[in-house]
């Protein structure tokens, strides 16, 4: 509670209100981002064996994943389209004054996400009256459009960590800009390789974990199995390759951020032989507090030798840095990633151990524990390393050029306070009732699987969109319009 | 130039926003008001079936209209959002329920619980209009001038009012339009009927607010008035009185048409606005030329539209294509209860 009124302290009042609900906001978005991103991907895989071995299973279990991704698409296009008016809402300082030089990103995250939208609605409801091939090749692009969409987004993240690509006029406005400098910036690969990676692994693991916990509960059939193994393998193979992303990206933020970099690691003063500590608190006079502490380890990890110089947060004035509370957030978040993702790799090797000897799953229900653990953790990484992004970059919006307070909407504290409450209230429901909804469907395909009927409280109205229901032309059944006195439903109701 | 062909790109994403998004608002809309359970039941059955698969595509338009405004005119982007900041704050509550509601009735199959998601949906429909709308109204008044910060008065006065319920009746119209279209295509003449008869009365609330906003920024932003009583913007309001006129006649036979001429009559009402209001992005105080962003992102920004009409222009076609030939639908839980997995498996 102390660092978080500390996290808040500086800056004109409506700078917390609008920090915390961009935090909020964003952090919710993301945790739709990875299956927007991946899952088509995923499916289609599931799709092509479907259709290439003419198993039903398979089948059954790329509709079903598609039925999710329905729901999933409309929270997540709901929840990116807030964030586009948070910018303005909190944030005109900034697309005044740079708008012109990061937005085009968004252009092209706009037309990658038409596209995207466009064909995502052919998927969705193609899969009963488009040809089986038709369908499915209509929907390959996806994943690439989805990739489009990644690139505008972090081509925008990356510039506010490391802007380019103009000059200052006198007013200070920024003139002579070149798009290709600031859409490209040095943060730029580093971001976007190690944020799509992240992306296809969490939508694998959280997708293996659920057909993991089947498995856990003693359904140990063909379905679960190829429910697991395909996107566990997608996951695994990834595992290994983002360790090297996410130890380059941390490398570039050493050279380019220094003082994110500082943040991250706890390095109070400019120093080589920096020890690293896992965890530990930073305090206001530069010491840290627990945490364990391995000598020249950080220093050697930065570049290779003990004698490397690590930047510490003293070399710019206090105004100008992650204040001791932000900098153990950041180093917090880092370590959080760092850990899991090093212990994911454990997992993928057991994996691919077992595999590689028994060409089979390992027996062990701890595998499985595990499994349906890495979901979970990775969804947790993601938060963590983006947390590590953008409190790593504080107390600047726009890296050594604009202040997050410099940014802020004019509108009173007030106000915002009553919207970040409202926006907090929707979005528990909105994502109670989206994971409820979830829930609900895969209980009823459950039952249905074991032949059970559909249960009673399935009312009336349940047939209509999910329900079996006879063709359009039948429903036109009545004359009037509504429905006869005496009760009885127009043709479509059914399961009374 | 550059940024008057942005500035030109821009009305034409609002326009399209407004007709694309606005069949959808509509269809909310007739939803609310469809009535009780039972006597609202077909209805919004038809409702359901128009609208799934092309609203998020719809949705996608007002993403691209941000991006154009923050990119071409940085400042116009910053000064509208900082003045018109309740209503923008309300829209995105709104757009979030709404795309909630209906994503979210869909797959429920209890019937407490899909009244109220579809409830949540209706009314957020009939909201996100009116407060999109009342900004623009805003805009077109010249309240929204650079600097002026956010306050009661500079969005809930005549002229953004009146625009907000302008909106709502503007989306009720093409909402029912496209509604006795789909009840054609899918042979439900009853509820073609039912619509008809709607897209009549909303047409004449449509006509009744337009004649009131007239009068109002007559007097509230002599500006906008004078460009749409002069010249270009007199024909293109004069063009959309004919397309509406059109469309009241062809919803009875052909409503297949009638969709292209609602169209028609609410892109050119809005192109009519834009015309009235050039050189200015807000009237009097802030030209395209004075908000307008560095030179090479705008005509990078030329670009992207450039490619985005070749790649989406296909993709769109394909989509309203299939979808009017009935050839996209929603699984049904007889799909995904698939009878390969009735053998003992079970998720
Ligand atoms: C499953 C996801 C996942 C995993 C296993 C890792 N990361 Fe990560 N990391 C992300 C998911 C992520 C992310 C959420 O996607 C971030 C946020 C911004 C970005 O581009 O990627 C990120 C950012 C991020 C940053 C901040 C970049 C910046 O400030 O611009 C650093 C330094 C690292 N990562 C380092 C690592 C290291 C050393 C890992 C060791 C294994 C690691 N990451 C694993
Ligand atoms: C999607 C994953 C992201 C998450 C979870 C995330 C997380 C956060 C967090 C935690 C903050 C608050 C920082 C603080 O208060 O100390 C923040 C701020 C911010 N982020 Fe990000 N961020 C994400 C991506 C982005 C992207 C892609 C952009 C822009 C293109 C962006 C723009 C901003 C802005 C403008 C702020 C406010 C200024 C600030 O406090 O730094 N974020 N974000
Ligand atoms: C790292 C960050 C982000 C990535 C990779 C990302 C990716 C995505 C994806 C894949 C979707 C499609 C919907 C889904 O399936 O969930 C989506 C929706 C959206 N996102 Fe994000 N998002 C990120 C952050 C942001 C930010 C910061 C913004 C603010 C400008 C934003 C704006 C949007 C918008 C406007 C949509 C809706 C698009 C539509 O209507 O199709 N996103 N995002």
């Amino acid at each position: 509670m102390n660092s978080l009124t500390a996290l808040l302290a500086s800056g004109p009042e409506q700078l917390a209100p609008a920090r915390q609900m961009m935090a909020f906001t964003l952090g919710c978005h993301i945790l739709l981002v990875p299956f927007g991103v991946a899952l088509p991907f995923i499916t289609l895989i599931m799709h092509h064996r479907a259709l290439r071995k003419n198993d039903p299973v398979a089948l059954l279990l790329a509709r079903r994943w598609s039925a999710v991704m329905a729901v999933q698409f409309a929270v997540g296009i709901v929840t990116g389209t807030v964030l586009s008016l948070e910018f303005g809402l909190l944030w005109p300082g900034m697309m005044g004054l740079w708008g012109d030089v990061f937005g085009l990103g968004f252009g092209v995250e706009a037309w990658a996400f038409f596209l995207e939208a466009v064909l995502i609605a052919i998927y969705l409801y193609g899969w009963r009256r488009l040809k089986p091939w038709t369908h499915f090749w209509l929907a390959v692009p996806l994943p690439f459009t989805a990739l489009m969409g990644a690139f505008g987004i972090i081509g925008a993240n990356s510039w506010m960590n490391t802007p380019q690509g103009f000059t200052l006029d006198a007013n200070g406005r920024p003139t002579d800009v070149s798009v290709q400098q600031a859409v490209f910036t040095p943060m730029f690969g580093p971001e976007y390789w190690h944020f799509v990676v992240a992306m296809f692994l969490t939508a694998g693991y959280v997708v293996a974990g659920v057909y993991a916990m089947g498995w856990l509960r003693g359904r140990r059939d063909r379905y679960h199995k190829l429910g697991f193994c395909v996107p566990f393998t997608v996951a695994a193979i990834l595992t290994p390759l983002q360790f090297f992303l996410g130890d380059n990206i941390a490398r570039q933020v050493y050279h380019k951020q220094p003082v994110k970099f500082a943040a991250a690691e706890i390095v109070w003063n400019t120093d080589t032989h920096v020890p690293e500590y896992l965890f530990g608190r930073l305090q206001s006079d530069g010491s840290v507090k627990g945490g364990l502490k391995i000598p020249n380890l950080d220093s050697f990890l930065a570049g290779f030798s003990a004698k490397t110089q690590v930047t510490g947060l003293t070399s710019v004035p206090a105004a100008d840095r992650p204040t001791p509370a932000e900098a153990t957030l950041v180093h917090w978040t880092f370590d959080i990633m760092a850990t899991i993702g090093s212990v994911l790799i454990l997992l993928a090797l057991w994996y691919a151990l077992y595999w590689w000897r028994r060409r089979d799953l390992p027996k062990t229900p701890w595998f499985f524990r595990c499994a349906a653990l890495a979901g979970v953790a990775s969804v947790i990484t993601v938060e963590c390393g983006w947390i590590t992004t953008e409190v790593g970059r504080q107390p600047w919006i726009v890296y050594q050029y604009m202040r997050v307070s410099d940014a802020v909407t004019p509108t009173e504290a007030g106000s915002l306070w009553t919207m970040f409450a409202i926006i907090v209230v929707v979005y528990v429901l909105v994502f109670g009732a989206f994971v409820g909804v979830v829930r609900m469907m895969s209980r009823r395909w459950r039952r249905s699987d074991l032949g059970l009927a559909r249960r009673p409280d399935e009312g009336p109205e349940s047939d209509t969109p999910y329900g079996p229901r006879p063709e359009p032309v039948a429903v036109a059944s009545a004359s009037t319009g509504l429905p006869p006195e005496d009760g009885t439903r127009p043709a479509e109701g059914g399961t009374e | 130039m550059t940024a008057g062909v942005v500035a030109w790109i821009l009305l034409v994403a609002v326009a399209a926003y407004a007709c694309g998004g606005g069949v959808d608002y509509g269809a909310g809309f007739w939803d609310l008001v469809a009535g009780g359970t039972h006597r609202g039941e077909r209805p919004r059955w038809l409702i359901d079936h128009a609208m799934e698969p092309v609203w998020e595509v719809n949705n996608v338009w007002l993403i691209f209209v941000f991006i154009l405004m923050w990119t071409g005119f940085p400042i116009f982007f910053e000064a509208v959002f900082t003045a018109m900041w309740l209503p923008l704050a309300l829209a995105a509550v709104g757009l979030v329920l709404r795309g909630a509601g209906f994503a979210l009735r869909k797959p429920t199959t209890r019937l407490a619980r899909r009244r109220i998601y579809g409830a949540i949906f209706a009314v957020s429909s009939l909201l996100t209009p009116f407060f999109l709308g009342a900004a623009v109204g805003g805009v077109a008044s010249g309240r929204a001038a650079p600097g002026v910060t956010a306050s009661a008065d500079v969005w809930a006065n005549t002229t953004s009012i009146i625009a907000g319920l302008l909106a709502v009746a503007a989306t009720a119209f093409l909402g029912a339009v496209f509604l006795t279209a789909d009840a054609r295509r899918f042979d439900a003449p009853d509820l073609a009927k039912y619509f008809r008869l709607r897209s009549w009365c909303a047409l004449v609330v449509v006509a009744v607010l337009a004649l009131i906003g007239l009068a109002t920024t007559h007097k509230h932003s002599s500006y906008v008035y004078h460009g749409l009583t002069h010249g270009l913007g007199l024909l293109l309001v004069l063009l959309s009185l004919v397309a509406a006129l059109a469309t009241a006649w062809l919803v009875v036979g052909r409503a297949g048409w009638a969709r292209f001429t609602s169209v028609a009559a609410v892109a050119l009402t809005i192109g009519a606005w834009g015309t009235a209001q050039r050189p200015y992005l807000v009237p009097t105080s802030l030209t395209v030329q004075q908000a307008a962003g560095a030179t090479r992102p705008l005509q990078w920004l030329i670009l992207v539209t450039v490619i985005a009409i070749v790649l989406v222009g296909p993709a769109l076609f394909l989509l309203y294509r299939l979808d009017t030939r009935g050839l996209l639908e929603a699984q049904t839980d007889a799909d995904v209860e698939g009878p390969g997995a009735a053998e003992g498996t079970s998720s």
